[in-house]
């Protein structure tokens, strides 16, 4: 204990100096900034970025990476929310009620309770990595191939639940996202899969193209076709802020968010992107009347936002602790570091005490600054809304674009994203919901990885599922979920829902 | 008057092309770096062209072009303007296997590009489990002969140093494991520390925190000499492994028809940027390997790249490893 306060005050120390804050808080500003430009999330914006950290100190530039990625995080939710365009995959939950909420008026909520439930999360998972940090490593070695797989099909359950209209629709939405997952290199032989001889298409559809399609570009063609909606978005802006009910929906959903964002984020291979999803279908199957889910319940934002906050935090432990990057964004933090000189590995901690304990402690600045950039930036995102919506949509198509073309400079993802809209479009209007398929899509590569992985490993037998016990444990409790969705009472319940 | 100075050298430079050369460079340069922004080939890039600009006075930006095993980014710069205002950052993987990986390549490694300079070598270790049964290469090897199939040999995906390397690490000592593939290093060294895999071979900047923090083990590194960041880690040669020498080397590289003024000061300004004190301590903690004078220049750059094409083409065909 004495240990635990004498390293956050050193870590302290370094991160509440003068010239640290100004890059907490800098980072945090830039990064909500471009953030918020659609399909630029967080991996392009420290891309982009990082090359004006090369004149600082290597603890100030990483401070100040920490805090554009935060940023970035942050920003991602608001254009989920305001415009429906989630630029990652944690930032889809939020737009399906996140959306909701500000065609009702409520965007000003839907973005403050974000940024409050994602600076709680933000200060547990800080308190966690400080206080569990190096145990809890252990846990990013137990999950192998095997025990993957088996969380990948456990999260496959968790895109059922997810949607709203009939299991048939779901289900089928969910493979055509495993399907378009395995466009691309096959991973094992070099071979391209479905590519159609076109080269673009042989390192697989890039999620930012499909979801910004899927989502962004269907709901423009959806708010052009009926006039009536827009223009909710544009009358009742309604509340700045959440009030004291709202809190007390919350408060529930962003514990909970928080505890499963936090542990799913250590594991390796990008496990954090499940957290917003569990959180959501958690939440789901624990409200009172589930149907007001999808139509802007305030749980299915300030669940999923906290886990995807906590979730994003918690994955710097496999970073700062063994120098593994467990996804692509800290893989360009461990890039980040080597430029700066030093090496992630496990001998940071003990070699560069100042660094590692200055960087947990920014974790919590930064939280907080975000809160502070972002309840008086809430005003003037939702003021966006009262453009009207001829205005609002051309600039809105052409951030679309700029966004998409910086991430890869290829011509061809801008084209992507009006093919997917279309699709999307098209979707809507025949009742199926996208947010199952890019669950799908998400997983599916994973999914496929590790399971010819396990079964090279095993050499084909798929025993090694059930005979290992995290890896039976989460394939029970897949079966379980898959059964609840299934029973007849509540499917009828569900069939009410599509119906209604 | 400096300003006048460079005005007119810009007038001279549209009015004569010989005179446009010694104005050279007069705006920024991009460097496509084939590799997404943060790995080894980034960081490297990023290090050697902060010095270079300031020799050139103009910015040298990077832009990173990620895709098919680095292949996209160096097409695209292929076929860019020879004008020195787009250079690139190949390395063993695209100017050395990419023709055997893919059978479809737009450019050739030895006839298309103005080769500029060797920027650093990035030595190859052979690394496996912290509880891999054998503690040196000679028990490794005898392991592995006696196990065969049974050994799982871990790699980044095909196209990748690792799965190059690795490659050739097998048919050098006649093993035939079997081959497990991860999108990337770091998860494949996750599954290595964790045991779940038993050996890999990679570029000593991803491996040697982790050797130094006794979490795998190491029993060779492929190169002639002992790196200082490994002090402890014998070569192949010493360990008793011959014909197993190899390094993921960086290098720059014009598109074909750059001027060659416009190489020579482009080369001029590497070599200045290798000589200088910040730039090889950088390179030299990542464990990189800085070439000597005569390993920098283009005549050395393109015969190295011409007998990197020539040693890995059998190598990875008697495989049967493409990636189309």
């Amino acid at each position: 204990m004495g240990d635990f306060l004498s390293n956050l005050s050193l870590g302290f120390g370094v991160a509440l100096s003068l010239q640290n804050l100004g890059l907490a808080f800098l980072g945090c500003l830039v990064g909500t900034l471009i953030g918020v430009l659609p399909g630029v999330g967080p991996i392009a914006t420290i891309a982009m970025l990082l090359p004006i950290t090369f004149g600082l100190d290597p603890v100030g530039a990483l401070i100040m990476l920490a805090g554009i990625y935060y940023g970035a995080q942050y920003g991602g939710s608001t254009t989920a929310i305001l415009v429906n365009i989630p630029g990652e995959a944690t930032s889809v939950v939020t737009a399906l009620d996140g959306h909701q909420m500000a065609r009702q008026g409520r965007a000003g909520v839907a973005l403050g309770i974000a940024a409050i439930g994602s600076f709680f999360a933000g200060t547990v998972a800080t308190l966690v990595i400080a206080a569990l940090g190096a145990p809890l490593t252990g846990l990013a070695l137990i999950f192998g191939p095997t025990e993957y797989f088996s969380l990948m099909v456990m999260g496959l359950v968790f895109a059922v639940v997810l949607a709203r209209g009939s299991i048939l629709k779901a289900v089928a939405m969910i493979l055509t996202g495993v399907l378009l997952s395995t466009v691309g290199l096959d991973l094992e032989t070099g071979e391209e899969r479905m590519t159609f001889g076109l080269s673009f298409l042989s390192d697989g559809i890039d999620f930012a193209v499909l979801a910004m399609g899927i989502f962004g570009i269907a709901e423009i063609m959806r708010n052009l076709d009926h006039t009536e909606h827009r223009d909710v978005v544009r009358q009742a802006i309604g509340r700045l802020l959440p009030n004291r009910d709202d809190f007390k929906q919350s408060y529930k959903p962003v514990l909970r968010g928080t505890l499963i964002g936090a542990i799913l984020g250590i594991l390796p291979g990008n496990g954090a992107v499940l957290g917003p999803f569990a959180s959501y279908t958690l939440e789901k199957k624990l409200a009172k009347d589930p149907r007001r889910f999808g139509r802007g319940a305030i749980e299915g934002v300030a669940g999923p936002e906290s886990a995807n906050n906590a979730g994003a935090q918690t994955s710097f432990i496999p970073l700062l602790t063994l120098g593994i990057p467990p996804n692509a964004v800290m893989a360009l933090m461990v890039g980040a570091m080597t430029i700066h000189g030093i090496i992630p590995g496990p001998q940071v901690m003990t070699k560069n005490p100042t660094l590692f304990w200055g960087m947990i402690a920014s974790m919590w600045v930064g939280n907080l600054m975000l809160l502070v950039i972002n309840l008086p930036l809430v005003g003037m995102w939702v003021r966006l809304l009262k453009v009207p919506y001829r205005l609002l949509f051309p600039a809105i198509l052409m951030f679309c674009c700029i966004g998409i073309y910086s991430i890869n400079s290829l011509p061809t993802d801008v084209m992507f994203i009006a093919l997917f809209g279309l699709v999307g479009y098209m979707l809507i209007k025949f009742g199926f919901e996208p947010a199952p398929m890019l669950l799908g899509f998400v997983l599916g590569k994973l999914m496929e990885e590790n399971l010819r992985r396990s079964l090279i490993l095993s050499r084909g037998s798929l025993e090694t599922f059930v005979e290992r016990p995290i890896s039976a444990g989460l394939l029970a409790v897949a079966a379980i979920l898959l059964v609840i969705a299934l029973l007849p009472s509540i499917r009828k319940g569900r069939d009410e829902v599509f119906t209604e | 008057m400096k300003k006048i100075a460079l005005a007119l050298a810009a007038v001279a430079g549209i009015a004569a092309t010989g005179a446009w050369a010694q104005g050279y460079p007069t705006r920024p340069i991009t460097m496509i770096v084939p590799f997404a922004a943060g790995g080894p080939t980034d960081v490297v890039a990023r290090i050697v062209t902060d010095h270079m600009s300031r020799t050139l006075g103009q910015q040298i930006v990077i832009e990173n072009v990620a895709g098919a095993g680095g292949t996209t980014g160096i097409t695209r710069a292929a076929q860019s303007e020879p004008d020195g205002y787009t250079i690139m950052m190949g390395h063993m993987g695209t100017h050395g296997a990419a023709p055997a990986l893919y059978p479809n390549l737009k450019y050739d490694p030895t006839k298309d590009f103005a080769p500029i300079g060797m920027a650093a070598g990035t030595p190859i270790v052979i690394v496996a489990k912290k509880d891999f049964p054998a503690n040196d290469l000679k028990g490794f090897l005898e392991y592995l002969k006696a196990n065969g199939e049974k050994v799982n040999m871990a790699h980044a995906g095909v196209g990748s140093v690792s799965h190059s390397t690795g490659i050739f690490f097998n048919s050098v000592v006649k093993a035939k494991p079997t081959m497990v593939t991860y999108r990337g290093t770091g998860p494949a060294l996750n599954d290595l520390m964790a045991n779940t895999v038993d050996f890999m071979t990679d570029q000593i900047v991803n491996v040697a925190p982790q050797i130094q923090g006794g979490n795998i083990k190491a029993f060779a590194i492929a190169t002639p000499e002992r790196s200082p960041v490994l002090p402890n880690v014998p070569t192949t040669k010493e360990a008793g492994l011959d014909g197993y020498e190899v390094s993921a080397w960086n290098a720059v590289f014009a598109p074909k028809g750059t001027p060659p003024e416009v190489v020579k000061k482009l080369s001029d300004a590497l070599s200045k940027s290798l000589d200088d004190e910040n730039t090889k301590k950088r390179l030299l903690e990542l464990g990189g390997v800085i070439p000597s004078a005569s390993e920098r220049t283009p005549e050395a750059l393109q015969k190295l790249v011409e007998s990197e094409v020539a040693r890995w083409t059998p190598v990875l065909k008697a495989a049967g490893a493409t990636a189309q």
